[in-house]
C-alpha cells in the first residue's frame, strides 16, 4: 500500500489555498467598487460575455462531489460511476432548447420573475421563492457537510474550522463583491479544476503509454470485465429512469444555474454560454472517468476504500502517486476552491429569492427603492451564510447524500414544470402554477422521506414505504398534470390576455431588461 | 394600451409567425432527440446488460463508447442549436424588430 500524507496537515496545500484566497479576495475588492446597484449585485450589471458565463456555469455546476465523488465511484464501482456522469450532463441541452433564451428575455433577477410575469405576483413569488430556497438550502447542506469532511482529509483541519472558513469566505465574496466577484471566483475555479484534471489525466496516460486500450485492459485484468460493464448500482430500471428524470430536468430548475443567465447582455449570449458550459462540463466528466479508472489501476481499490469508504480520495491519492506532494497540494487546494465557488453561487441565488422575490415582491408588493433593496439583499446574504454555517455544524457526521438527490427532484418537479408552462402555455393560471409548485415540492419531500434512502438508511426501518430511491417519475409528471388540470378548471382571463406580450418578448426580446 | 395594439399587430405578422413556428420546431425536435438518446441509454443499461459488455477493442466493451457518445452528442446538439439560431433565428428576429420600429 502506498505511503500517503492524506489526513495530515499539508503545508503545500495550505500555500496553494492561500494563494487562491488572496487572489479571490483581491477580485472581491475590485468587484466591490463596481457593485453599487441591485442590478450589479444580482447580475454583475449584465456585463458577462457568453464565454465567461459558460465557464462560470461550469464552475457553478461542477461541485467537489462531482469531481471527487464521481472519480471515486468510477474507481470503486467502474461503469456505474460513468452512468452518473452522463446523468449530470444531459440536463444542459434541455436548459438550452427550452429555458435559456425565454428566461433571459422575460426575467430580471430570478426565475420567479418569469413564472410571475403574467400571473398574480405575490402568490407566485412566495411559492417560487419557497421552491428556490428549499433547493438552495438542501444543496448548501450537502456541500457544507461534504466540505467539512473533505477538508479534514485533505488539509488535516478540523471539521468545524473547515465549515466556518468556507462559510466566512463565501459570505465575504457575495456580500461585498456580489455577482461580479462570484462569477470570477467561479471562472477561476473552473479553469483550475479543468486544468488540474487535464494534468492528472496526462500523467495517467503517460504511465499507460497514451493508450486507452492499456488503461482499460489493466483495469479488466485487475478487477475482471465486470468493472467495465453496468453493474449493481442500477438494477431497477424504474428507479434508474426516476433518477434520470430528476437529473435531466432538475438541472433546468436549479435556481443558482438559472440566475446566471441574467448576467449576460442578451438571449444570444445566454444561448452561447450554454454551449460553452456543456462543452466544459462534458469534457470534465470524461476526464473524471479516466481519473477514476486510473486510480483503480494505479492506486488500487483497497487503498482508496481504506482511506474513505465512499472513494472520495481516489483522485487525491492518484495525484499524490503520480505528482508527489506538490501535485496533491495543488489538487487539494483546487477541491477547496471548487467547494467555495459552488456555495458562493448558491448563497447568491438564495439571497436573491429572499430579497427580490419574498421581500420586494411579496412583503413590499414591488414598491421599494434601490437603497432599501440593496440593504435587504445584503442582510439576506449574511443570514443565509450564517444559516449555512450553522446547518453545516448541525449535520456533522450525518448521512446527507440524499439531499442532492432531493434538491434535484424538487428543482425538476417544483421549479421546472411551472417555469416551462408559464413560458409556453397560454392557458396557464395562477392557481395552476401554485398547484403545480406545491405538488412537486410536497411529493418530492414526502416520497424521499418514505424511500429507501431515508426511511431505511437513516430511520433504520426494515422496509421502505415508497420503493424508489428518487421520486422523479411520480413527482415530475404529477406537477405537470396538476398544473394543467387546475388551469383548465379555473381559467384566468387576465393571464391569458397578457400572454401576447409575453410571447413576443420571449421570442424576440423586445422589452427585455 | 399602445403596446397591446402593437403586440396584436405583431402577432398577425407572417414573419413573426414563421419565427415562432421554426423556433418551436427546432427546440422540440432537439429536445426529443435528447430524450430518446438519454432514455435509450438508460434502457440499454437496464435491459441489455450483456449487450453493453460486448468487447469491441481489446478489453473495451461497447458500453464505454456509448456512454461517452451520449456526453459528446449532447454537446454537439447544443452546438447545432447555436449554429441554427445564429444563422437563421437571429436574422428573423432582426427582421421582425425592424418592422415594429418603422
Amino acid at each position: 500500500m502506498q505511503e500517503t500524507i492524506i489526513g495530515q496537515t499539508n503545508p503545500l496545500a495550505m500555500l496553494f489555498f492561500f494563494l487562491f484566497v488572496a487572489a479571490t479576495l483581491g477580485i472581491t475588492y475590485w468587484a466591490a467598487k463596481r457593485t453599487r446597484t441591485t442590478s450589479e449585485f444580482y447580475t454583475a450589471g449584465r456585463s458577462i460575455t457568453g464565454f465567461q458565463n459558460g465557464l462560470a456555469l461550469a464552475g457553478d455546476y461542477m461541485s467537489a462531489a462531482s469531481f471527487l465523488g464521481i472519480a471515486g465511484l468510477v474507481a470503486l464501482k467502474g461503469y456505474d460511476g460513468l452512468i452518473y456522469s452522463v446523468g449530470f450532463l444531459v440536463g444542459w441541452p434541455i436548459v438550452m432548447f427550452l429555458i435559456a433564451e425565454p428566461l433571459r428575455n422575460l426575467g430580471k433577477y430570478t426565475f420567479a420573475d418569469v413564472v410571475a410575469y403574467r400571473l398574480k405576483q405575490r402568490q407566485i413569488r412566495s411559492a417560487a421563492a419557497l421552491g428556490s430556497i428549499i433547493t438552495v438550502i438542501l444543496y448548501l447542506i450537502a456541500q457544507m457537510v461534504g466540505a467539512g469532511t473533505l477538508i479534514k482529509l485533505l488539509f488535516g483541519l478540523s471539521y468545524e474550522v473547515a465549515i466556518v472558513s468556507v462559510g466566512v469566505l463565501m459570505i465575504l465574496y457575495v456580500l461585498f463583491g456580489g455577482m461580479l466577484a462570484t462569477t470570477w471566483v467561479q471562472i477561476i475555479k473552473a479553469v483550475l479544476l479543468i486544468g488540474g484534471a487535464t494534468i492528472l489525466v496526462f500523467f495517467i496516460m503517460l504511465k499507460m503509454g497514451f493508450s486507452y486500450g492499456d488503461l482499460f485492459g489493466q483495469a479488466a485484468k485487475m478487477y475482471g470485465d465486470k468493472i467495465l460493464e453496468p453493474g449493481g448500482l442500477f438494477t431497477n430500471p424504474i428507479d434508474t429512469i426516476s433518477l434520470g428524470l430528476a437529473l435531466m430536468f432538475g438541472t433546468a430548475g436549479l435556481p443558482h444555474i438559472l440566475m446566471r443567465f441574467y448576467t449576460v447582455p442578451d438571449a444570444k449570449e445566454a444561448r452561447k454560454s450554454v454551449f460553452y458550459a456543456t462543452g466544459f462540463i462534458g469534457y470534465f466528466y470524461i476526464l473524471t472517468v479516466t481519473i477514476g479508472l486510473g486510480a483503480a489501476v494505479l492506486v488500487g481499490q483497497s487503498a482508496i476504500a481504506g482511506i474513505d469508504k465512499g472513494g472520495n480520495m481516489a483522485a487525491p491519492l492518484l495525484a499524490e502517486a503520480l505528482g508527489g506532494h506538490v501535485f496533491l497540494g495543488f489538487l487539494s487546494a483546487v477541491a477547496f476552491a471548487t467547494i467555495l465557488a459552488v456555495v458562493a453561487g448558491l448563497t447568491l441565488a438564495g439571497a436573491s429569492a429572499l430579497s427580490h422575490d419574498l421581500y420586494m415582491g411579496v412583503i413590499r408588493r414591488g414598491v421599494s427603492n434601490e437603497k432599501e433593496e440593496m440593504k435587504v439583499a445584503k442582510a439576506a446574504t449574511l443570514s443565509l451564510g450564517v444559516t449555512a454555517i450553522l446547518l453545516g455544524l448541525l449535520f456533522k457526521g450525518q448521512n446527507v447524500a440524499f439531499m442532492v438527490g432531493l434538491a434535484f427532484a424538487i428543482a425538476a418537479s417544483a421549479n421546472f414544470p411551472a417555469l416551462l408552462m408559464s413560458i409556453v402555455w397560454k392557458k396557464f393560471t395562477t392557481n395552476g402554477a401554485l398547484a403545480s409548485i406545491y405538488t412537486g415540492l410536497i411529493l418530492s419531500v414526502v416520497l424521499i422521506v418514505l424511500s429507501p434512502t431515508v426511511w431505511v438508511d437513516i430511520f433504520k426501518n426494515p422496509t421502505a414505504l415508497f420503493p424508489l430511491k428518487n421520486p422523479g417519475i411520480i413527482s415530475f409528471p404529477a406537477a405537470f398534470l396538476i398544473g394543467i388540470v387546475v388551469s383548465l378548471l379555473l381559467p384566468e382571463k387576465a393571464a391569458e390576455e397578457k400572454f401576447i406580450d409575453e410571447k413576443i418578448r420571449s421570442y424576440v426580446g423586445i422589452g427585455a431588461e | 394600451m399602445q403596446r397591446s395594439k402593437q403586440s396584436t399587430k405583431m402577432l398577425d405578422d407572417p414573419d413573426f409567425r414563421e419565427l415562432m413556428r421554426r423556433k418551436n420546431a427546432v427546440s422540440l425536435a432537439l429536445t426529443l432527440i435528447m430524450l430518446v438518446m438519454y432514455f435509450g441509454f438508460i434502457m440499454l443499461i437496464a435491459y441489455y446488460k450483456p449487450f453493453m459488455g460486448i468487447k469491441i477493442y481489446g478489453a473495451i466493451p461497447i458500453g464505454i463508447p456509448i456512454a461517452m457518445g451520449v456526453i459528446v452528442f449532447s454537446w454537439v446538439l447544443t452546438g447545432i442549436y447555436v449554429m441554427w439560431a445564429n444563422s437563421n433565428y437571429d436574422s428573423l428576429v432582426k427582421k421582425v424588430i425592424a418592422k415594429v420600429e418603422i
